[in-house]
Parts: structure tokens; C-alpha cells; sequence
């Protein structure tokens, strides 16, 4: 079985997979990492939603093959050790989640928005696929717009 | 609500031990807890019985030494944030820092009401839990006061800690062991009147935010446990199609796959990873038997529906009619955690993790179907990713104990998405016929005919793959407290003259299942759109006209609270327009008023949504906002986009990618919810916005377009 090495969290590591395993069952059934959810396999609801390189990836639908050298980050890896990135501390400030199953994804789907652009309209914020079916939609809303050109 | 709160003493009980641990029965008819003889009987007051049997049927709370004040909840945490408002509770009553309660959910008991359901969880614990936090912080203060030798009614209880006239101060877990030893408490151990809440009432985050934005809240699929593999499990292309032959070599043969084992609904493949599960599961060659339903299509379930609608018989003499035709279809649950369970089967004892509505009937049915007593089998409840009604049922933890036994290994079985959508429950499809009869500018007779699709099991097997649909749903109306207002259509709403209802049904081998407000959904949902009906049939205003007939003043408050905040009848351009509805169920009621944009047609989107509830006591309102927005989304999708096909025998759609659950895109760009002040008994509220906003959300629908909604989902 091929051997992958790639930066995860900020921290080098190989994992021994078939290139074509997505990295969501890496990071999830090799590497205990659970914080990206498994919600349909098939990169449409966007529950596992991480980033490549600091760009939105659905690891469902990512081969490790395509990760090798490369910097992967997930919920995990976005906090500064006990401090939380600017997203998820307002995500707690607007009490955003409720079962909270799809968060780590909606946070890492923010964050990467954000990075595109620092005042994101309500079109940008439209254009989140990322399903909640708790229905937590407007307060993510402004959670978002609540970050912010600051962070 | 105007409803009075209750004046029942709950007792509370003394568990032997080393630290404070103290127990409440629980249930509206709870009197005496299982295994608890009332000692001192006539004193009156909450009692000091030393119980040293079984803590079944009881919430219990225990001080440790560490500070820590842990609460065992038999109640699941689906999102709906009971954790959070139970928290709050004990917080209140303790004086407690809310950061210093944990509160774990129970595994299941042997006995007891351990039932998540019918919208009653705040209304069935609020005064137990509340007495038993009242009766711990009497026994705190008055260890305190024999360790300082002060009268007790000079000391004072404020973040976690007593607290003595000179500033001394002991943390509760400093008094723990010495607090369990005290049987009568020399302070009162009553709760507090309303007043003086300072927890109970405040908007407050929930108490697992955090675990949540860092990815360490853990789900059923997130557990480690030693040996369990991850499972996926092979099912028919129709809705209960049998197996009649499996060649598994290849799968076998794969990497990483540990076992291949029929499954009562398919073919389970035990495998190192999903992955590897997953490629080994679409290598099975597997001949399937269409299921019962195979020649079925959805143009035939709704011929059989419709004709079996009962009569609406002959309209009084003399009066006018307004009438209305609805069909809605079925709807997944989705949740977005799909079915995970974690089974470790062994010949003589198992044990399983999975998220429960119902976890004692859970355990009851695995044991049975592995071949265990239930004193032999655990039911470990997790927290849930969502649920809606899903997890009333256990399908995939009875099919994970099954594959668990059969494979002789702990397994972690986990449905696919598609599994979820195209062999998990459903809301049954229903069609209703409903005749307002109208003469001298009211309404006298209002006549509600349905029908809907109701489950069989003998062919479908279904049965065995856990909780019969049509049992959950008498229990979730069984789970409603006896203040609980009338059954949609039982006595209406509205003075509508004489009301009358009934329903019929077709019968098919389906798995449906309880969705968020089970029949309101439907029901109350096509009765608010012909209010609107009546209202303009009548030439009157649909705020007026429901402000005129409405029974409950309560339900007019409301009413009036989202006509003024959401400005109704405000002017709109072309293509857009407001709509309102009201439900009342649960002891609470609620209103809702929209806004949509339906200049487009085939792409409305619900711009701004105004909701007001009025529960009565709300624990938290920052919670119960959260799920008036859950329903308005409820409400949103169900009306406009989120249902599912039957196509020959099989659901069309396989995943949020056909079923049009609403995204960011589709949910309104403001949210507004107004909770009306009460100090009577907390109501339902998890399930009590769908039928208002589902209905708001068709009238606004019917107001810009010209339109009478009849079939829902609209674009579908």
C-alpha cells in the first residue's frame, strides 16, 4: 500500500492508503481526527468541509493521493491552542449551533469565505452550500458579518 | 400561557453514598420512585429517604468532591438544547455556576419514563428538576452551618460555593461528603418563586458550544471503541426488496474487509476503514427480489389517498362554501448525523452506542432480537446529529447488534446517506379535503377530511429493524402533558361553528416515522391556508379575520405580537407579499409572518420571517429562539422544495442533492422571534413553529403569485 506524508494541523504525517481513499476516512478511521463529519460521501452537503492549502475542500470527495506535501487543516487545527479563531468564538457569541453536526464544516466554509473576501455580502454568504438542517442559516448569517474586516 | 404553575410537590429522594446525591421520580404521575419507601411520612416537605436500591425512574444529581455538580439525564440531546435548559434549572436552584453543571444523558433504565418526545422534555422536567437542586443546596447550606456552628438562614449560596455573614466560604464539593449525611435540612427546600430566577429566563448560549466550534462534541460515529469496525450494509434498490442470493468472494477477497454477514435488511460488510467497507460493499454481487411496492409509483399512492379520504358529507342549508384539496408528500428526516450505531454483541452480554429517543424500548427490542435479557444489554445514549422524529426509531442500532453477533465482533455500523433517504424513514404522504361553510359573515361548520399513508409490517420486515411507526406516534401524543392543548382540528382553533374531522388511510409497507410535529405538519398547515381562504372569500383582512375568530387570547397576542413587529400589510412590489398562521399544541402557541419574493415563481425565496411564541415560562429563551428558526426552516423547505418520489417501489432521491432541504440560499435573510412574557409552566416548543410557519409560508406563496397552493412541496 502506498504511504502519503502531508502537514495536518500543523503537524507531519504519513498515513499507509489506497491512493484513492478519501481523505475524510484518512482523517476520520486512520487518524482519529473526527472533527470533519461524514453527511452524504458525495461533497453535497458539506459536512466535512476542511481546507487544502488554506482553500474550502470536501475531503468526502478528495483522494489522499491529492493531499501528499500538502497542508491540510480541519476544525481541529483552526484554534490557537486555547484560543479560538475570530469564526468560532463568534460562532459561540451568536449561539449559532444547535446539534451542531455540520458546524465544523459551516466554520471552516466561514473562514474560507472570509479569506476570499473580508466583508462578505449576502450573496457571498448565499452562496455557502453547506446544509444545516437544524436550520441555523440566519444566525450563521451573522455570525459571519459579525467577523468582519478586523480578523 | 395563562396556565397556573403546578403547586405538586415532587419528592426527592437521598441516595446512599459518599457524596450529596439526591433523586427526583420523574413523568406527570410520578408519586413514589421505584425501590424508595418513604420514611418519616407526615412530615410533610421533600423527604429524607435513604434509598439503597436502583436509582430507575429518577433524575439524579450528585455534588463531587471536584465541584462538579452532575446531573444523569434520561432525555437524548438532539440539538434541541435540553442539556442546556436542564443546566440552567439546576443552576437556578443551586445557585450554581453554570460552567460547574455537567450533564451527562443516562444509559438506559431498566424502567421509567425515558422517552425524548411529543415536545415535553422542559415541561416534564421543570419541576423536578428544580426540586431536586432546591433540596441539594438545602443540605449544602446546612453542612455548612454545622461546620461553622452559624444558623443556617445566616448563610447565603452564590456560585457554587456557601458563603457565611464574615466572607467565609466553602465550595459545595468542600461539603459534598458532609451534606450527604444530612437528612433534614435546616433551610427550606423549596424552589424559588419566579421572581427571584436569575438563570431560568436568561437568554444563554448553550453549554456545549464550545465542544462543538472546536470539533470535539463526539457523536456515536466519533467513539472509540476497542474492536469496532466500521460497517456499512448492503440494501435492496426497493423499498423492503428481499435477498435471494449473494456472492460475496470478491468483497472477501478485498483488503481490509474483516466479515461479510447477511443483515436482516441486506448484506453487512465489516471492513478497516468505510472506505475500504464501502468498495467492498459495491463488490458484492447480490440478486434482490423486488419489495412489496415494486408496481407502486407516486401517481398511485396518491390515487389511493385521495380515495380514501372519507366523505365530507352535505354542507347546512343555506351557507356558502370555501373549499380546499391538499396533498403533501412524503418528507426524510435527514438528519444530518445519519444512523450510526456501535454494537459489541457477546454470548453472554452487549453492549451498544447510538443516539435514542427511545432508549429503553431500544434496548428491549435488541435484546430480544440477539437473544439476551435486557439485563444483559447496555444502551449507551449519545448525543445526536439532529433528529426530528428519526431517532424515535432504532433501526440501524438493532441491525448493528444483529451484524454484531452474526460477524462474533464490535462492529460500528453506520448507514449511508443514500441508505438514509431511500430506505429510512418518512413523514407519510397525506391528502386532505377540507369545507368551511360560511353564511351572515361567519363561519358555522368547518369539516377536516384525511388521508394518509399509514405502515404494515408483515410483509415488510421492517418491523425487526426497531419501533413501529404508528406506536411512536400514539406515544408522542401520549408524551403530551394533560394541559396540552386540543389535537389539531379536535376542537379548533377558531369558532368555527361546528367542527368535525376524520381520517382514513392506505395502508403500504413503508418505513414512515414521527416528523417535528408529526400530524400538525400536515393538518394544521392546510387549515391555516383555508383560513386565508375564508378570510378572502369573506372580504376581510387575514390578521382581522383570525383576530375575530381566534378562541384563546393568548394565540390573538401573538398574532398581534407579529402583525405589528413584522408590519403586516405593509406595501410590496409586484411578485412579493406577507403571509401569517398561528397553531397552538404542547400548552403553548405560536404565530408566524413572512415575507417572499416570488417574482420568480419556480425560485421563491422567503425573505424575512417574524415568529412569536408564547410557552409560558421560557427556560431559555436564546434556546427557544434557535428552535423557531429550526422550524421556520422546517416550514420553508416542506412547503417549497424538500420532499421525496416514489418511483416503482423505491425513493427517487438519494441525498441532499435531490432532496431539496433548504441551504443558506433558501432561508431568510432576517429572522426575527418575539417570546411573550409568562410566569405559567413551561409548554412544548421543539416542534410547535412547523404548522404556523409551513402555513405563513404558503400564504405568502398564495399572495404573491395569485396562487391557491394546493400539492407541497411547490416545486417539486
Amino acid at each position: 500500500m502506498p504511504s502519503y506524508s502531508f502537514v495536518l494541523n500543523g503537524k507531519p504525517v504519513t498515513v499507509d492508503a489506497p491512493a484513492d481513499m478519501p481523505l475524510l476516512w484518512v482523517l476520520r478511521d486512520l487518524l482519529h481526527v473526527t472533527g470533519p463529519k461524514y453527511g452524504c460521501g458525495v461533497g453535497v452537503c458539506r459536512a466535512c468541509t476542511s481546507h487544502l492549502d488554506g482553500a474550502e475542500i470536501q475531503p468526502c470527495v478528495v483522494p489522499v493521493a491529492d493531499c501528499r506535501g500538502r497542508e491540510v487543516t480541519t476544525i481541529e487545527g483552526l484554534a490557537d491552542g486555547d484560543t479560538l479563531h475570530p469564526v468560532q468564538q463568534a460562532w459561540i457569541d451568536h449561539d449559532v449551533a444547535q446539534c451542531g453536526f455540520c458546524q465544523p464544516g459551516q466554520i471552516m466554509a466561514a473562514v474560507a469565505l472570509l479569506k476570499r473576501t473580508s466583508s462578505p455580502t449576502d450573496a457571498d454568504i448565499d452562496r455557502i452550500e453547506n446544509v444545516c438542517r437544524c436550520g441555523t442559516y440566519c444566525r450563521i448569517r451573522e455570525a459571519i458579518k459579525s467577523v468582519g474586516p478586523a480578523s | 400561557m395563562a396556565r397556573p404553575l403546578s403547586r405538586r410537590k415532587f419528592m426527592v429522594y437521598s441516595l446512599a453514598a459518599s457524596t450529596l446525591t439526591v433523586a427526583a421520580p420523574l413523568g406527570c404521575d410520578a408519586s413514589s420512585a421505584e425501590g424508595a419507601e418513604p420514611s418519616g411520612a407526615g412530615t410533610g416537605g421533600p423527604s429524607d429517604v435513604l434509598v439503597t436500591g436502583t436509582d430507575e425512574e429518577m433524575l439524579v444529581l450528585e455534588v463531587t468532591a471536584a465541584n462538579r455538580v452532575v446531573v444523569r439525564l434520561p432525555r437524548v440531546e438532539v440539538g434541541q438544547g435540553i442539556t442546556t435548559a436542564v443546566a440552567m434549572m439546576i443552576a437556578e436552584e443551586l445557585d450554581a455556576r453554570l460552567a460547574d453543571v455537567d450533564i451527562p444523558l443516562a444509559e438506559a433504565r431498566k424502567e421509567g419514563n425515558q422517552y425524548t418526545g411529543g415536545s415535553n422534555s422542559v415541561s416534564s422536567l421543570y419541576d423536578p428538576a428544580r426540586a431536586l437542586a432546591a433540596t441539594a443546596r438545602a443540605k449544602l447550606v446546612t453542612a455548612a452551618a454545622r461546620r461553622w456552628h452559624l444558623a443556617p438562614r445566616l448563610l447565603r449560596t452564590r456560585d457554587t460555593m456557601v458563603v457565611a455573614p464574615d466572607g467565609r466560604t466553602a465550595t459545595f464539593g468542600s461539603l459534598t461528603a458532609a451534606a450527604a449525611a444530612i437528612h433534614r435540612p435546616a433551610v427550606p427546600a423549596e424552589p424559588k418563586p419566579a421572581s427571584r430566577h436569575r438563570v431560568i429566563g436568561r437568554p444563554t448560549t448553550r453549554v456545549d458550544a464550545r465542544d462543538i466550534v472546536t470539533g470535539k462534541a463526539a457523536y456515536a460515529g466519533d467513539l472509540t471503541v476497542a474492536g469496532a469496525k466500521p460497517t456499512v450494509v448492503a440494501r435492496p434498490p426497493t423499498l423492503g426488496g428481499k435477498l435471494v442470493s449473494v456472492d460475496s468472494r470478491a468483497a472477501r477477497a478485498m483488503p481490509g474487509v474483516r466479515a461479510v454477514v447477511r443483515a436482516a435488511g441486506g448484506v453487512a460488510v465489516v471492513a478497516d476503514t468505510f472506505h475500504h467497507a464501502f468498495r467492498a460493499r459495491d463488490v458484492l454481487r447480490i440478486t434482490w427480489a423486488p419489495g412489496p411496492l415494486a408496481a407502486l409509483s407516486d401517481d398511485a399512492v396518491r390515487a389511493r389517498l385521495r380515495a380514501a379520504v372519507p366523505s365530507l358529507g352535505t354542507p347546512l342549508l343555506g351557507t356558502r362554501q370555501v373549499t380546499g384539496e391538499f396533498e403533501f408528500a412524503f418528507v426524510s428526516h435527514a438528519p444530518m448525523e445519519v444512523l450510526t450505531a456501535v454494537a459489541d454483541v457477546r454470548a453472554d452480554r452487549a453492549e451498544i452506542w447510538f443516539s435514542s429517543q427511545t432508549p429503553t424500548d431500544a434496548r428491549d427490542t435488541i435484546a430480544s432480537a440477539v437473544g439476551l435479557p435486557g439485563s444483559k444489554v447496555r444502551v449507551h445514549v449519545m448525543r445526536g446529529g439532529g433528529s426530528f422524529g428519526r431517532r424515535l426509531n432504532y433501526d440501524a442500532a438493532v441491525e448493528a447488534a444483529l451484524v454484531s453477533k452474526a460477524a462474533g465482533r464490535p462492529v460500528k455500523l453506520m448507514w449511508s446517506r443514500n441508505d438514509d433517504i431511500r430506505h429510512g424513514r418518512m413523514r407519510p404522504a397525506s391528502h386532505h379535503r377540507i369545507r368551511a361553510s360560511h353564511a351572515g359573515g361567519r363561519v358555522v361548520a368547518f369539516t377536516h377530511v384525511t388521508a394518509s399513508v399509514s405502515e404494515v409490517f408483515e410483509e415488510s420486515g421492517f418491523a425487526v429493524r426497531g419501533g413501529r411507526s404508528g406506536a411512536v406516534r400514539a406515544a408522542s401524543r401520549e408524551g403530551r402533558t394533560p394541559e396540552a392543548g386540543p389535537l389539531p382540528s379536535d376542537s379548533g382553533l377558531y369558532n368555527f361553528g361546528r367542527v368535525k374531522g376524520e381520517s382514513g388511510s392506505v395502508e403500504l409497507a413503508m418505513p414512515l416515522g414521527a416528523w417535528r410535529s408529526v400530524d400538525s405538519g400536515t393538518m394544521r398547515t392546510a387549515e391555516e391556508i383555508v383560513v386565508d381562504e375564508i378570510a378572502a372569500s369573506l372580504g376581510e383582512d387575514a390578521v382581522a379575520f383570525r383576530r375575530k375568530t381566534l378562541r384563546n387570547k393568548a394565540v390573538r397576542a401573538v398574532l398581534d405580537k407579529v402583525a405589528s413587529a413584522g408590519h403586516w400589510g405593509r406595501a410590496l412590489p409586484h411578485g412579493r407579499a406577507q403571509g401569517v398562521a398561528v397553531h397552538e399544541e404542547y400548552g403553548s402557541c405560536v404565530a408566524c409572518l413572512v415575507e417572499i419574493d416570488a417574482t420568480d415563481p419556480d425560485e421563491p425565496r422567503v425573505t424575512h420571517v417574524v415568529m412569536a411564541a408564547d410557552v409560558g415560562t421560557a427556560v431559555n429563551p436564546r434556546g427557544l429562539e434557535a428552535q423557531l428558526m429550526g422550524t421556520a426552516v422546517d416550514g420553508i423547505s416542506t412547503v417549497l422544495r424538500a420532499g421525496l418520489h416514489i418511483d416503482r417501489g423505491a425513493v427517487r432521491e438519494g441525498s441532499f442533492a435531490d432532496f431539496h432541504y433548504a441551504r443558506q440560499r433558501h432561508a431568510p435573510l432576517r429572522f426575527e422571534a418575539h417570546i411573550m412574557p409568562s410566569t405559567g409552566a413551561p409548554g412544548g416548543a421543539g416542534e410547535l413553529g412547523v404548522p404556523a410557519a409551513a402555513g405563513a409560508v404558503a400564504n405568502a406563496y398564495a399572495r404573491a403569485t395569485g396562487t391557491r397552493p394546493r400539492r407541497f412541496p411547490l416545486t417539486f
